[in-house]
């Protein structure tokens, strides 16, 4: 069974913010959020900036699924995990467990009064019916019910941003990474999908996961 | 007659005052929560649809097989590794 997962190479990654345009083009992302984006650190510094993009890494045990008070989370058969923005109250309590700083939510009236939540959807949609106008308005575009990949790392002009079956685009990752012959770490894997049991897969000490 | 007349107008005034009480009846609002239970609509799968249903939908699958889906798509994430194109 397909798991559907996001990695992203900050070797490759050149912070051109495609990705993050080509999210608020195909889903039609209301200003003031922004369901990913790129961060950089080291900014400037030769040889040490690396810039790598950021969204919901729709985790394997997700924290927002477990905080939510109203159980408005879930994940499909493919571990995407989604949410009802009918039920959604808008409490902020997945946005503070969020180890991405995925959950976004508009201003939905004056006094900063908050929307209901809105994050990536891995191009998903959601409980609506399926390419359907409720599901495009609530949820952004279902690109998967279409045979296709998020928009985001498809866009990719580098291909740093790989989405997709887990297994397939570690294949890819391994490849280049054997090619290159550096920059082994996978940025967020380790926090999302959790650390492999065996021990002698772990990486070298000292090394970042 | 007049028995009659008045066991109706009882009935009615009866039938009126239940009637009456009916629309003050309160019909749940709130959802009943189960707590860690995904209390939201259902969704459906995306390998439930067909491959035609959007507009420039590339690949192709068996509507309803969730293997042939994933093989679609497994073959349309091989695009994202350029190694397999240059060399």
């Amino acid at each position: 069974m397909a798991r559907m997962k996001f990695l992203c190479d900050a070797e490759r990654c050149i912070e051109c913010n495609g990705c993050v345009t080509a999210c608020k083009q195909e889903n039609e992302v209301p200003w003031g959020v922004n369901r990913r984006r790129v961060v950089t650190i080291n900014d400037g510094v030769i040889g040490a900036e690396k810039s790598i993009s950021v969204a919901c890494m729709h985790c394997s045990d997700a924290p927002c699924m477990a905080v939510c008070p109203v159980d408005c989370f879930y994940r499909t058969d493919e571990g995407v995990v989604l949410h009802d923005k009918d039920l959604c109250i808008g409490c902020g309590y997945c946005f503070y467990a969020c180890p991405f700083g995925a959950p976004q939510f508009p201003q939905a009236g004056a006094f900063g009064l908050r929307g209901k939540m809105d994050k990536c959807t891995f191009c998903a949609g959601g409980p609506e019916k399926d390419l359907s106008r409720e599901e495009f308005v609530k949820y952004g575009s279902n690109r998967l019910a279409q045979g296709k990949l998020p928009a985001c790392a498809e866009m990719c002009s580098t291909k740093a941003l790989l989405g997709g079956d887990g297994d397939v685009i570690a294949d890819i990752y391994r490849q280049r990474v054997l090619k290159r012959g550096k920059g082994s770490e996978v940025w967020g894997w380790g926090t999302a999908y959790g650390r492999p049991d065996n021990p002698q897969a772990r990486p070298a000490p000292g090394t970042k996961s | 007659m007049r028995r009659v007349l008045r066991a109706a107008a009882a009935l009615a005034a009866v039938s009126l005052a239940a009637a009456g009480l009916a629309g003050c009846g309160e019909r749940e609002q709130v959802v009943v929560y189960k707590q860690g239970k995904y209390q939201g609509k259902p969704d459906t799968k995306p390998w439930s649809n067909a491959p035609g249903a959007a507009l420039y939908t590339p690949e192709k699958w068996t509507q309803g097989d969730e293997k042939s889906w994933e093989n679609s798509l497994k073959a349309r994430n091989m695009t994202q590794n350029e190694y397999t194109r240059a060399e």
